[in-house]
């Protein structure tokens, strides 16, 4: 049993968020990068657990970026993944990293892919279930509990309106979202360790992405908060209608 | 050539987001001369008559109660619908079901994707250009989807939605799944739906609370509060974490992202995380007893005080204004 973790390097949450070269890239001068949340915090600890229990025999990491990504890999390495691979490419483009992704683990046969439900910065929930597309793979998403009992995996996932569970045989993809797994911190061990395991480098297919970012705006602020007397509830019911027009 | 719209039915009526989807469609028809089709599942007569009004011109109807649960299915259906229609642009909602079959057929088809857009489209060349929240909500991104088949999945409650008397074509549609390899089986099935109040990523009006209210035997004057308003209650992710309401009401950055039109926040600071999750809402009303709690700076109405005095004079307010309304 082989598991494939996809994780994002992303800006911390706290950062304040800049565009430069006429607004159309990120500005990443200044920026703490980190494993996406819900890449590391879910997907990566829930496969740790997994292999703990004796369940998976190996956890590697995958990543599409740059050589500046590294130091993150590195931290997902800490935290227990046995080794990393780097598709040697940069791409906002999710197709791009799902194809990218689907063609490692087509080649080096996993039988449980899981990426985190969303990246914080691009925020498109996608690349799990384009991976399972081009793999032609059963996908779950959006998985709130993981068991593996022999060849069958057992989800609990949200639904419209409540969670379901459902059971798949391998290999499949999944999603990860909160209540999967809790998050860890890699103890200094972890972070030895982490300094050896291998790391290999791979090139992308060279494929070309099928959309692009053309510019980035800033979100505007809102106007200053007007503030009402906590005795004054029937004037905010009244701008509540009024003004904001939203009863 | 048409603009396909995957369309809902859910506990027995269209869903709002399809419905903001098919508006949307509607849209780029009238951008790009094409005109729009709404695949649907198991949908009655009235469904069917609602579709239409909100701007289809056909319907593939399908009759199958088998793929909903698995986006392998969902996928391959959709699949076949956008080959037979021609279809150049599909539209689904960024909703879990959307979420899940748009970037798998989008995969399949090797089209390009936008995923959670929140403005409609510019037709430039053979590209179209959408633009979507990213960074949670601090910016947005002017997207260009330059495939020749191009899928584009909407924000709910980012559109509006209106009725015409437009009437359509209904067309029975068969889809072939046999070849499809589908391995999910659903053992339980478990609904948060008790109280039949809108669900969160639907919801116009939200009320929700935090540790201000200092525990769950409180949460009556936020029901109230709801209640009055006809809102659908939620909370930040300690009080959930700390099992004081039920995960499904946890809104945030690792909760449920939500859009209303309105959202009261009672007792919660305004942590990064929680707001990354409610920053689309286009109306803020904050109320806490921390003058200084961060939440205020991204509220557009403050009240600071006492939430246990406050929120029933709100609920009273509210209540004495749709009685005159009435």
């Amino acid at each position: 049993m082989k598991i494939l973790v996809a994780i994002s390097n992303v800006p911390d949450t706290t950062t304040k968020i800049q565009f430069t070269d006429g607004d159309t890239k990120f500005n990443a001068a200044g920026v703490t990068f980190v494993i996406n949340p819900y890449d590391e915090w879910y997907a990566l600890v829930r496969a740790l657990e997994l292999k703990e229990a004796n369940l998976a025999e190996k956890v590697t990491l995958i990543h599409v970026g740059l050589a500046d990504s590294e130091a993150t890999i590195r931290k997902g390495l800490a935290l227990g993944a046995d080794d990393a691979v780097r598709i040697d490419a940069e791409g906002p483009d999710a197709l791009f990293v799902a194809d990218q992704i689907a063609a490692y683990a087509k080649a080096n046969a996993y039988d449980l892919i899981l990426v985190g439900k969303e990246t914080i910065n691009y925020n498109g929930s996608s690349v799990g279930a384009m991976i399972s597309g081009v793999l032609d793979l059963p996908f779950i998403s959006l998985a709130n509990k993981l068991d593996l009992a022999g060849n069958k995996a057992t989800v609990e996932q949200e639904v419209d309106g409540g969670t379901q569970i459902v059971e798949c045989e391998l290999p499949l993809v999944i999603s990860c979202a909160k209540g999967m797994a809790e998050q860890r911190i890699p103890n200094m061990r972890g972070i030895m360790a982490a300094r050896t395991k291998p790391l290999t480098v791979v090139a992308s297919n060279g494929a070309a992405p099928l959309t692009s970012v053309k510019s980035f705006t800033l979100s505007a602020g809102r106007t200053a908060v007007k503030m009402i007397s906590e005795d004054n509830m029937d004037e905010l019911v009244q701008l509540l209608h009024t003004q904001a027009k939203v009863i | 050539m048409s603009v396909l719209v995957y369309t809902e039915i859910n506990k027995g009526r269209v869903k709002k987001a399809s419905l903001e989807c098919i508006n949307y469609a509607a849209k780029i028809a009238e951008l790009t001369g094409s005109t729009v089709t709404a695949f649907v599942n198991n949908a009655d007569a009235a469904q069917l008559e609602e579709i239409g009004k909100a701007g289809a011109t056909k319907i593939l109807s399908v009759k199958n109660d088998k793929f909903n649960a698995d986006s392998m299915l969902v996928s391959a259906a959709v699949e076949q619908a956008a080959k037979a229609e021609n279809a150049k642009v599909i539209v689904f909602a960024f909703d879990i079901v959307g979420k899940a079959v748009a970037p798998r057929l989008s995969a399949k088809l090797k089209a390009g994707l936008v995923a959670g857009a929140v403005d409609y489209p510019s037709v430039n060349g053979s590209s179209l250009e959408v633009k979507k929240n990213v960074f949670s909500g601090k910016a947005t991104a002017l997207y260009s989807i330059n495939s020749e088949v191009k899928i584009i999945s909407l924000l709910p409650n980012s559109f509006p939605v209106t009725a015409g008397d437009n009437k359509a074509t209904v067309v029975d549609f068969s889809v072939d799944l046999s070849s499809v390899n589908s391995r999910i089986v659903v053992k339980e099935v478990k609904s948060n739906d008790a109280n039949g109040t809108t669900p969160l990523p639907e919801a116009e009006l939200v009320v929700s609370a935090g540790r201000g209210m200092k525990g769950p035997e409180n949460w009556k004057i936020i029901e109230d509060l709801a209640g009055s308003l006809g809102a659908t209650t939620a909370c930040s992710r300690p009080v959930a974490d700390m099992h004081w309401r039920p995960h499904h009401e946890h809104v945030g950055q690792t909760g449920v992202a939500i859009r209303p039109n309105l959202y009261i926040a009672v007792g919660i600071s305004g942590a990064i995380q929680h707001l990354a999750g409610v920053n689309g809402s286009k109306t803020i009303v904050v109320i806490n007893n921390d003058k200084e709690a961060p939440f205020f700076k991204s509220a557009d109405y403050g009240v600071v005080g006492d939430a246990f005095t406050i929120v029933p004079k709100l609920t009273e307010a509210i209540k004495k204004f749709k009685a005159n309304q009435n």
